[in-house]
């Protein structure tokens, strides 16, 4: 099978195989633009709180689009592509700020908070000469709107007519992995951009990789935040694109050799913290899960890690080129005690993270280890070739399931 | 103004060593001295102007203890994986804006080129110092160093402290 767009080939049926031309190829990449970003999917853009009162507004992308998400008037959360209708300059300049309105500095054309064409500099022209066409109509011009819908505090956008409720895109399953952890009002804690050298898809596979999590960071393997010898499993939504794992502290993994029999370099028996409160983590959630990490096909993560919450946004910047933005949260009622540990346990994510910083380069070796392999396939095949949910960590059944959901979106 | 007060002007000097050793500490590659330019309870952060503004209080690193600071470079010595770099940092001079009860804030802009194992060098972070300094056992030392870059974005990953 073979897209309009691509020359090259998918390797049959199975979803254990995956050509390196998908994280390469231009064309293909532009494909997943429309098809993926712009089809019926939800594209996570903000948090419900970044615009919280009519009038405030935040700039984003969906895919590559620049979008604008603002709260009207109404109270609804309404987004629109941050392009002018008239020459397609970007409308708002800014990150972040609060509108009445939005203006064009090119031409000062000028748009409601849902986007709607409501102005035109001299539209009747000057002194009788010039302007628009009477026939011109404002209405059938504007930015295209994308929907938005809310879900425990975050905002998905989506421009396809055809994306289903949040609730049947995610799933139940994935939906209540949500709801645990987003189940009261959050307050940011700090935003940074990881520029990373790597496709997107390099890195949304990373995340959903639970395989690698305790044999590349060492310091997750060391201090048995996460080990695959421990409890947990993964939740595969039924198409594939989402998913939760999730990891279960067990006293038999305490005493646990497997690392070591293995002589896994993850593992090093003398270390030791000078300040061990960086892990003196609370059970907040109080059901013994010390780490999930959730993803929301195609461009949304949600994770906590002990005490350490944060939501990160994947944004594709190009075949080779992402960046990454990462939100990191508590919440508005959480104890000074509680504060100061997320402050701590932030060290463990982010660009400087003690278990997220790897996955900062490890995308990065890949698109440069097989830069001339476009034809030659990687291997997802721990824990079988399917994408049920599993009660253990050591499978890349989300892989697959991320596999499955693109091929669907992009039709190969 | 600052440049009045003669305690600022004869400390400056000795602000500038500081920085000037704390410079050489991280880009001579010797971490483990890294810590002891900070007291026992330090704050050292690593924030962007961004994010300092809005009066967030999140770090990319944040340490509120020496050890914590240990434990950074141990985690970088025997922990992390990363490809093989080093910083260059020019550090300016600091400007002294005031001083109580024994302590003296500055403030100091920074300049970080990041040279990477195959020779890439990339102007990796530029921003401010805003320290607080003490006498600690005979020598000046960083009761409180908040490192706020300009940019909050972060090319590829942050390994080496700042």
């Amino acid at each position: 099978m073979s897209s309009a767009e691509s020359p090259h080939a998918w390797p049959g049926d199975t979803l254990t195989r995956v050509p390196y031309w998908v994280y390469q190829d231009d064309a293909n990449y532009r494909a997943e633009l429309r098809r993926i970003f712009e089809g019926p999917v939800w594209s996570y853009v903000c948090l419900e709180s970044d615009v919280e009162r009519p009038g405030d507004f935040r700039t984003t992308f969906v895919g590559e689009m620049p979008v604008i998400v603002v709260r009207a008037e109404d109270g609804t959360i309404c987004a629109f592509e941050n392009r002018c209708a008239h020459r397609g300059a970007l409308i708002a300049l800014d990150d972040r700020g609060k509108a009445r309105s939005f203006q064009c500095i090119y031409h000062a054309w000028t748009y409601d908070l849902r986007g709607n064409l409501t102005g035109i500099a001299f539209e009747k022209g000057s002194n009788g000469r010039g302007g628009m066409p009477a026939s011109f109509c404002k209405e059938e011009h504007g930015p295209r709107k994308l929907r938005t819908t809310t879900l425990h505090g975050l905002v998905f956008a989506s421009l396809s007519p055809e994306a289903p409720t949040i609730a049947e895109y995610l799933g139940q399953e994935i939906l209540g992995r949500i709801e645990r952890v987003l189940h009261r009002p959050v307050r940011v804690l700090g935003r940074f951009v990881q520029v990373l050298p790597n496709n997107w898809k390099l890195y949304v596979e990373n995340v959903k990789d639970t395989y690698h999590a305790s044999l590349l960071h060492a310091f997750f393997g060391t201090f048995r935040i996460t080990r695959l010898t421990q409890g947990g499993g993964i939740i595969v939504s039924p198409d594939g694109g989402h998913h939760a794992s999730y990891t279960i502290d067990r006293a038999d993994d305490r005493v646990s050799t497997a690392y070591r029999d293995q002589g896994i370099r993850s593992e090093h028996q003398n270390y030791r913290l000078a300040d061990p409160s960086l892990l003196d983590s609370v059970d907040e959630y109080g059901d013994g899960i010390k780490l999930q990490i959730l993803t929301v096909f195609p461009n949304f993560v949600l994770q906590q890690i002990e005490n350490c919450l944060a939501v990160r946004q994947v944004l594709p910047k190009g075949p080779d080129s992402m960046e990454l933005h990462w939100t990191y949260f508590g919440f508005t009622d959480d104890t000074p005690e509680m504060h100061r540990r997320r402050l701590k346990q932030l060290n463990l994510v982010g660009p400087a993270g003690y278990v997220s910083m790897e996955d900062g380069c490890v995308g990065g070796f890949v698109q440069r280890g097989a830069a001339t392999a476009s034809d030659e396939l990687s291997v997802v095949n721990m824990g079988g070739e399917g994408t049920e949910s599993q009660d253990t960590r050591a499978t890349e059944a989300s892989v697959r399931g991320f596999w499955k959901a693109y091929r669907r979106y992009m039709g190969v | 103004m600052a440049e009045t007060d003669p305690l600022l002007t004869s400390l400056q000097p000795l602000v500038s060593q500081l920085n000037a050793d704390y410079a050489r500490a991280i880009d001579d590659d010797r971490l483990e001295d890294w810590p002891d330019f900070f007291v026992e309870q330090c704050l050292y952060s690593i924030t962007s102007i961004d994010n300092h503004r809005q009066g967030y209080p999140g770090g990319l690193m944040w340490a509120d203890s020496k050890g914590m600071l240990q434990d950074r470079v141990a985690a970088l010595r025997d922990a992390n994986i990363y490809e093989r770099q080093t910083y260059r940092h020019l550090i300016g001079l600091p400007a002294l804006l005031g001083e109580a009860e024994g302590a003296v804030r500055a403030e100091t802009p920074f300049l970080v080129v990041r040279i990477m194992r195959d020779g890439r060098m990339d102007l990796f972070a530029t921003g401010r110092y805003l320290d607080v300094i003490v006498e600690d056992a005979g020598a000046l030392r960083l009761r409180e160093r908040i490192v706020v870059c300009d940019s909050s974005r972060v090319d590829t990953l942050l390994a080496l402290p700042l």
